[in-house]
């Protein structure tokens, strides 16, 4: 410390300068909290909530996020002044804040509760601003309330930089301003792919999981139904977090035995989904190889993703591989076999799912995920919904005793266990692959190179002498790199594993609320611990799944009545964001709707063309009452021409009559 | 299908305009805020189509594009009038009862709380918070041309005045 070059003051102490990138990093590190709402170590800096001022002696009142250290500063972190500015700023933002703190989703775990209390604010002395703004429940996954926003732009900022999707912004000024989606529309009408990562940053209540419990609670109390719940890998290592216990701390069993105590009445783990999923995804990955099929294949697990792709790059679409999530696809097993094993009639069958994620409650209610008018799962529930259901009932997970999981989706392998973890699909996914391409028995099932936090992990893995380039991203923004290289030919690869968020599901958008990454982590240890100590740790091990198969899915991965209930279509999303016109609409209900690109570079004729085709064929054929045309009008020439139909994509070039008699058979259909 | 195929084509026509603009300013998201006053110089204001395309054509989030222009006054959302009247509502101007011509504005042409361009689309009434010519206050610009201590009866006497040249055309 002797070296005064590189040394600062904070409180009169002396302290080193070791490369921090800014005042409150360094104060930090001496054991003092500075408070904050806007900073964030991933994310850039701010400085809009003015609440890490510090007194710079020559300098005067500074916020410490975004001032340099230098060497020589002396440094006061409190003092009547800067008491009495935290303190008024708190106040001001209380004065603007919906001040309904019992009743909020966010009480006992929101930044401003616990500031004004450190801080002492006891009264507010401004008036309560009268202006409400409505709230946003339009979206399955998210609700968003801006009378709680305090416009720290936190969610702003994970969304654009962290996640590059942008949709949401500041919009306005002043006192109008506000967070908003483009034309202060409703989340579900913009490109949010729900990843509930802006409600994982939100400091208060402003954006939260949208809540499904009372619904569930209504199941349960309900005599005639008989309510199934799959609880998904990453939620054991989080939901004891609630409970006093680590993080990482697997408490499955502990789990199990809550859920029974609170009325559920067969406890199924989604890792026997994500087995099944290996089976499929995998069976679909070494077909695709020898087939010359669409690759580099991309992993489907993750609804954050799948909604990215096809919102932001749908031409990689055909490369996504067609096999469900584990969710979904437990959705659907459970569907197809449960009525006739728990002798129940269908209708009373309720399928629930708890789950570390906010997108999978968007998943869920997708209209592609129905059997017989029924969702084929019908209730959500976040890691921390579950954690609120048992505290309700005044259950403490650290006195419950341990029980097991229901037969038979509560076997599971740990190759379904690792799936909560950025890298796990992956591994899963080659400890199948290579013991089916090689024949052999696996020795080894460690893949360590496809573990941990690195932005983009790469490996090569040789079976057989045949060599599988794999990689694996977390964090839309890290995919969304992957995907340019791949478009511009920097990179090439067989296999892709997405996950939405960083640190796979682990820190999804429904764990409780922890933002670095040493929860990520332990979390994810716990993991690979719980895969350890398994049984069987390959997917293929599980005879519970390979069981299933023989009795109801036409004996084998890949197979007809596979392909029925374990997969599904992607829907290109992109057209809906652009500027549009409607050219014909019917009077009658809107039983397709079709979407045509056109390029406005000059010459580009093809949509144009398109549009006149199916405008044509649609009267001609006297079906223009039930659909609605739209013209999408993109400057990007390359997609002049291509067309929706509902859930039907043709690309660009497509010819005129492939569309057109799509078009007549999407309308015999209906 | 001659229809449909026109109208696509009148949406073209309507866009090249925004094309040229984008091409002019090299298609950077730096260039955005003079890309949106040169857009709503031609189109007088910013619709939320000619956002969508300005946001796809700059690869920016519409919710982006979108606070850039609710942040600045500037920038109209909605169309506005073909002829505009500025009027001046800074201290100065305030002082010599600027409300009153705005009232009288507002009046005349069945204006209310938003609602600031009239039916016909050919007046728009704005009050902007200084013109910088305080010595002339109340001041009022109209189409550009600054009309000095202007009084609620000449702002409704250029009423009268627009409307009658616009009948004669």
């Amino acid at each position: 410390m002797s070296d005064s070059n590189n040394t600062l003051f904070v409180n009169g102490r002396e302290v080193e300068i070791a490369g921090e990138r800014n005042l409150l990093e360094l104060i930090r590190k001496t054991g003092i909290t500075i408070p904050t709402f806007c900073y964030r170590s991933k994310l850039s800096i701010y400085g809009a909530c003015r609440l890490c001022l510090v007194q710079v002696e020559g300098k005067g009142i500074m916020a410490s996020c975004s001032t340099r250290p230098e060497p020589g500063m002396r440094i006061e972190t409190d003092n009547k002044q800067l008491h009495a500015l935290r303190k008024i700023n708190i106040e001001l933002l209380l004065a603007n804040h919906h001040r309904e703190c019992p009743s909020c989703e966010r009480s006992a775990n929101c930044t401003l509760q616990d500031l004004a209390r450190q801080l002492g604010v006891t009264e507010v002395r401004f008036k309560q601003r009268e202006k409400v703004s409505p709230i946003d429940d339009s979206s399955p996954s998210l609700v968003r309330d801006p009378n709680k926003c305090v416009l720290c732009g936190d969610c702003v900022r994970v969304c654009s930089e962290v996640q590059t999707v942008g949709a949401l912004d500041f919009a306005g000024r002043g006192a109008n301003a506000r967070v908003v989606p483009a034309f202060d529309q409703n989340l579900n009408q913009v490109e949010c792919v729900n990843c509930g990562q802006c409600a994982a940053v939100c400091p208060t209540g402003a954006i939260v999981p949208k809540s499904d419990r009372d619904k569930v609670w209504a199941a349960i109390h309900d005599p005639s139904k008989k309510v199934v719940v799959q609880i998904a890998p990453a939620v054991r290592v989080a939901l004891g977090e609630r409970f006093g216990f680590e993080p990482g701390d697997n408490v499955d069993r502990r789990m199990v035995g809550a859920l029974r105590l609170m009325g559920f009445d067969q406890i199924y783990d989604t890792c026997y989904a994500a087995d099944m999923t290996i089976f499929e995804e995998g069976t679909e990955l070494l077909e695709r190889i020898q087939n010359h099929g669409a690759l580099p294949m991309f992993t489907s697990c993750c609804p954050g993703w799948v909604k990215f792709v096809e919102t932001f790059y749908p031409e990689f679409l055909p490369q996504v591989s067609s096999t469900r999530s584990p969710q979904q696809i437990f959705g659907a097993v459970a569907r197809k076999t449960l009525p006739a094993a728990l002798n129940v009639k269908p209708e009373d069958l309720v399928v629930v799912s708890i789950m570390p994620c906010t997108a999978k409650k968007f998943e869920a209610q997708l209209p592609k995920f129905r059997h017989d008018g029924r969702p084929d799962v019908d209730y959500v529930l976040t890691t921390i919904e579950a954690a609120q259901m048992l505290e309700s009932m005044g259950i403490n997970l650290k006195k419950v005793k341990p029980e097991d999981f229901d037969v038979p989706f509560g076997m599971a392998t740990g190759g379904g266990v690792i799936f909560g973890a950025t890298g796990g699909v992956m591994e899963a996914a080659l400890r199948f692959a290579a013991e089916k391409i090689s024949g052999k028995p696996l020795e080894d099932v460690n893949f360590s190179s496809v573990r941990g936090l690195a932005p983009r992990k790469e490996a090569v893995v040789v079976v057989d002498g045949k060599k599988l380039r794999l990689a694996i991203v977390h964090g839309l923004g890290n995919a969304r790199a992957l995907l340019e290289d791949l478009k511009s030919g920097r990179v090439e690869y067989d296999f892709i594993e997405v996950m939405a968020c960083p640190g796979g599901c682990v820190a999804g958008g429904g764990q409780p609320i922890s933002n670095d990454d040493e929860f990520r982590t332990k979390r994810a240890d716990g993991l690979y611990r719980d895969d350890k100590a398994r049984e069987f740790q390959k997917p293929q091990e599980n005879t519970e799944v390979a069981r299933c198969y023989a009795e109801n899915l036409g004996g084998a991965p890949g197979s007809h009545e596979a392909h029925e209930w374990l997969h599904t279509r992607y829907v290109n999303r992109e057209q809906l964001f652009n500027a549009k016109l409607p050219i014909m609409r019917g009077s009658g209900e809107v039983e397709l709707s079709i979407c045509v690109s056109c390029s406005t570079r000059s010459g580009s004729e093809q949509g144009k063309a398109l549009i006149g085709a199916i405008s044509d064929f649609l009267v001609q054929q006297n079906l223009n009452d039930r659909v609605e045309l739209l013209a999408a009008f993109t400057p990007d020439p390359a997609k002049d021409g291509e067309a929706t139909l509902g859930t039907l994509t043709f690309a660009a070039g497509t010819p005129v009559a492939t569309v057109l008699e799509a078009c007549q058979q999407e309308l015999n259909e209906k | 299908m001659q229809s449909s195929i026109e109208k696509t084509q009148s949406m073209i026509d309507h866009l090249a305009e925004v094309n040229r603009i984008l091409e002019k300013n090299g298609r950077q998201e730096a260039r955005l805020i003079p890309i949106l006053q040169e857009i709503q110089e031609v189109y007088k204001y910013l619709s939320r189509d000619m956002i969508a395309y300005v946001a796809d054509a700059l690869g920016v989030p519409a919710s982006r594009v979108y606070g850039v222009a609710t942040f600045y006054a500037h920038f109209s959302l909605t169309p506005k009038g073909k002829h505009v009247f500025r009027l001046c509502d800074g201290t100065a101007c305030h002082v010599k009862k600027s409300h009153g011509i705005l009232n009288a504005l507002y009046s005349k042409l069945e204006l209310f709380g938003d609602k600031n361009t009239s039916d016909d689309l050919l007046f728009t009434v704005e009050t902007v918070s200084c013109l910088g010519a305080c010595g002339l206050a109340p001041v009022m610009v109209v189409d550009g041309e600054v009309h000095g201590q202007a009084t609620p009866e000449l702002a409704c006497q250029l009423v009268d005045q627009l409307r009658a040249a616009e009948k004669a055309n």
